[in-house]
């Protein structure tokens, strides 16, 4: 790839023209810039469908405020399927992964760009292919694909059953060219790590984020193969009249569950490392103290990837699968929690006796932890196939799932946002609008999905337009309304965020190279860094990352790439 | 290569893979995944069901044998080019790397002739699950052997260029980790369609 070196090396000078230096452009930070506005864009979507979704289930006769008119259950479909597909798809996997392993992978372990700058551009293109194929899908006759965000069979495989015809296609090319993306993106995400680390920057030595980031394209590079291979499958039944995924021609539904959960379930790790990376970087620098068990944490992730892998048919228990699985599946879903269980209480036991300094990234951060404990102790309940008959497909699993991933996408990634904003754009972002913007999200967050627990284990069922029809879930109507009225205040709160972010990035204070007192080499750069990440040599490393509260340092932190004061004892 | 000028650029290279070469590794793991996804449904469903060696007798065990053939022998002029590379003998990359374009087109061309045979026998993907299989699995490896192709005529086009084999020839290498890999879900197709 030798023509990708007048791109990637650091003493060439920025590339001029307006085109190639923000629209085609090479250099990763204007990538990660790029992911990061796409997957605002689709959060937007998102959040207004899941506003839609809200106020039907609460009014399901009325109109909706902002959509003109009811929605009746095909539509409501559409908008169950496409919230999932673009929070998933197009929003967690783009911001967390994709936006800031570009922006810090190179920064944080000292590279002067990514190993692969024009696959990675490409990558970035790919994915905006993705957006038009999706955003077409709501404007082709028969609307947008509507069998749920996990396309199951026979659902998705004839027009007739949802009313998708069109819509149902430009759906899986989406999802194929998203996972062309992010298989590009992975290998830099991979190779860069591996090789391109500056001197002194050992393996054990790079900071968490990174690691996360590599173990999350580990898994999507080796899960993510079935799908494709069952979207294949999918396109040619709906399309060349095969019957792979139907019964009727000799086929089986269930084939298709396997191959979308086989890759769903390390999925699911794909975005929440990220997320756990970005409270893992956040949770040291604000506490003043040095990770608790960097090693430890890494074998955990491991495991629990490695664990991922043979988990998958938890989400079967009720498809027909044969009863005698769903034991060992139980077994292996609740030993995840075990590797979990560690890297929670590694995180608060770097929390333990810290001097805590409570910023927005970090209250983003405890309070991502916080519901993701809360997300994951549920998850138990799930795991375990007695319990999980009862409650499969109610809103109790709905609140389960939105628990582990709004803490992973949201809280974890506004806690990245408003850590790395100075670096990525150069300019502070406003500390009193943050902390509004973190206790509206968090408190009508709770109010929104502490209450659904209830109205699941009472009985409510995921995917129905109007829990009207339903005698029974009459006693739950008032519950109902009080959360979709939690929903648009969390909504709203979303605007003090979206206020704080443009406005900042033209009228915010001017950012420091190092304004939260980080150790970790993206701080050791001006904010934002100019184009080769450092105006002089790459800083050589000298200490593992999080060196902080180190009697005899001087100040009360050493950072990665100055030599050792003796008797610090910076690392391990 | 662009390794070197990152290193001269500051950051040393810290595997002794070059970068590339860990990148095809990458890649390469990911689309084993995507192969064995559809072999291990064939697998089930073929165990599942009877009567499916008899559907498989309408394929020519002579064309699939001499595609085989074709496709080992292309595996073998493709490590001709790398070793060409090494050798730094410019007329031998670029006559082995026409051979195996050539010998990946007649692959294909064989192909193409049975899939015509079996559409005009009524023999389409919606006449049964073999069907549906077949034309699903040698269809995506058809497009596999297909990008090999265009990959290996991208390495011709600056190879011919003066100088071009000594500038570009390194990505016989890795165009080759690629071909080998085509070639060797070949191997797991053939007698999953053609023999068993």
């Amino acid at each position: 790839m030798s023509g990708t070196t007048a791109a990637a090396g650091g003493h060439h000078g920025e590339p001029g023209g307006f085109l190639r230096k923000y629209v085609f452009s090479a250099d990763h930070k204007m990538i990660a810039r790029q992911y990061m506005f796409i997957s605002l864009f689709w959060a937007a979507v998102g959040g207004y469908f899941a506003y839609i979704i809200r106020w039907q289930l609460a009014h399901p006769e009325a109109d909706i405020p902002l959509f003109g008119r009811p929605i009746g259950p095909d539509e409501y479909n559409a908008f169950v399927t496409m919230h999932g597909t673009i929070m998933v798809f197009f929003v967690a996997m783009p911001l967390l992964l994709a936006s800031f392993g570009n922006f810090l992978i190179p920064l944080m372990i000292g590279a002067r760009d990514m190993a692969f700058p024009r696959l990675n551009m490409l990558s970035v293109w790919v994915l905006g292919a993705a957006s038009a194929l999706l955003l077409l899908s709501f404007f082709v006759e028969g609307g947008p694909a509507a069998g749920g965000w996990t396309g199951y069979p026979p659902l998705s495989a004839r027009t007739a059953y949802v009313g998708a015809d069109k819509g149902m296609d430009l759906w899986l090319l989406a999802l194929a060219l998203e996972f062309a993306s992010f298989l590009m993106g992975g290998i830099n995400f991979l190779v860069t790590p591996l090789n391109m680390r500056t001197r002194g920057m050992g393996l054990l030595r790079m900071p968490l984020f990174v690691w996360m980031v590599m173990i999350a394209s580990l898994l999507f590079l080796l899960s993510v193969g079935p799908l494709v291979a069952g979207a294949v499958m999918l396109l040619l039944d709906r399309n060349l009249g095969t019957s792979f995924f139907l019964a009727s021609g000799g086929g089986d539904p269930l084939l298709w569950q396997h191959l979308f959960w086989f890759f769903g379930h390390p999925e699911v790790y794909v975005i929440l490392l990220p997320g756990l990376g970005a409270m893992m970087e956040v949770m040291p620098t604000f506490s003043r103290k040095t990770i608790f068990g960097y090693r430890p944490i890494i074998v955990a992730v491991l495991v629990a990837g490695a664990l991922s892998f043979v988990v998958w048919a938890h989400h079967q228990y009720i498809s027909g699968l044969d009863p005698r699985l769903a034991t060992p599946f139980s077994v292996t879903t609740i030993l995840i929690s075990v590797p979990f269980a560690l890297i929670v209480f590694a995180l608060l036991a770097t929390l333990w006796g810290g001097s805590i300094r409570l910023a927005t990234p970090m209250w983003f951060a405890v309070g991502g932890l916080a519901v993701f404990i809360f997300g994951g102790l549920t998850g138990i309940f799930n795991g375990s196939a007695a319990v999980d008959i009862y409650i499969h497909d109610t809103y109790f699993v709905v609140a389960h799932f939105h628990s582990t991933f709004f803490s992973a996408l949201f809280l974890a990634g506004f806690a990245a946002i408003y850590y790395w904003y100075p670096k990525m754009f150069g300019r502070m972002m406003n500390e009193a609008l943050g902390q509004i913007h973190f206790w509206g999200t968090f408190l009508f967050f709770l109010a929104v999905f502490v209450p659904m627990h209830l109205v699941g284990v009472g009985g409510m069922m995921r995917r129905i337009a109007n829990p009207g029809q339903y005698e029974f879930l009459a006693p739950l109507s008032g519950l109902n309304r009080m959360i979709t009225m939690s929903a648009v205040l969390l909504l709203l709160s979303q605007f003090f965020f979206a206020f704080n972010f443009f406005w900042s990035m033209f009228r915010g204070r001017r950012a420091p190279d190092n304004p939260w007192e980080g150790t970790t080499l993206e701080w050791t750069t001006p904010s934002p860094p100019p184009h080769g990440n450092w105006p002089g040599e790459v800083p050589q490393v000298h200490h593992p990352p999080y060196g902080y509260g180190l009697p005899g340092a001087g100040e009360d932190w050493v950072p990665q790439h100055r030599p050792a004061p003796s008797g610090a004892g910076a690392g391990r | 290569m662009s390794t070197a000028a990152h290193a001269s650029a500051g950051a040393a290279e810290s595997t002794p893979f070059p970068s590339a070469k860990l990148g095809i590794w990458w890649f390469l793991a990911s689309e084993i995944m995507v192969f064995g996804g559809l072999i291990v449904s064939y697998l089930l469903f073929r165990m599942a069901g009877p009567g499916w060696s008899a559907e498989l007798h309408h394929n020519s065990t002579l064309l699939g044998t001499v595609n085989t053939l074709i496709l080992l022998t292309s595996s073998f002029t493709m490590v001709e080019v790398h070793r060409a590379h090494g050798r730094g003998e410019e007329a031998k990359f670029r006559l082995h790397l026409a051979l195996t374009i050539l010998l990946g087109l007649v692959f294909l061309a064989i192909k193409g002739a049975e899939y015509t045979a079996h559409i005009r026998e009524g023999l389409v993907p919606a006449k049964s699950m073999f069907w549906a299989f077949y034309f699903g699995m040698t269809g995506l490896h058809g497009l596999h052997v297909l990008g090999g192709i265009v990959a290996n005529a991208c390495l011709y086009a600056v190879a011919a260029r003066p100088g071009g084999v000594a500038r570009y020839g390194h990505r016989a290498e890795m165009n080759g980790l690629y071909w080998h890999f085509v070639d060797v879900v070949w191997i797991f197709l053939f007698p999953l369609l053609y023999l068993g």
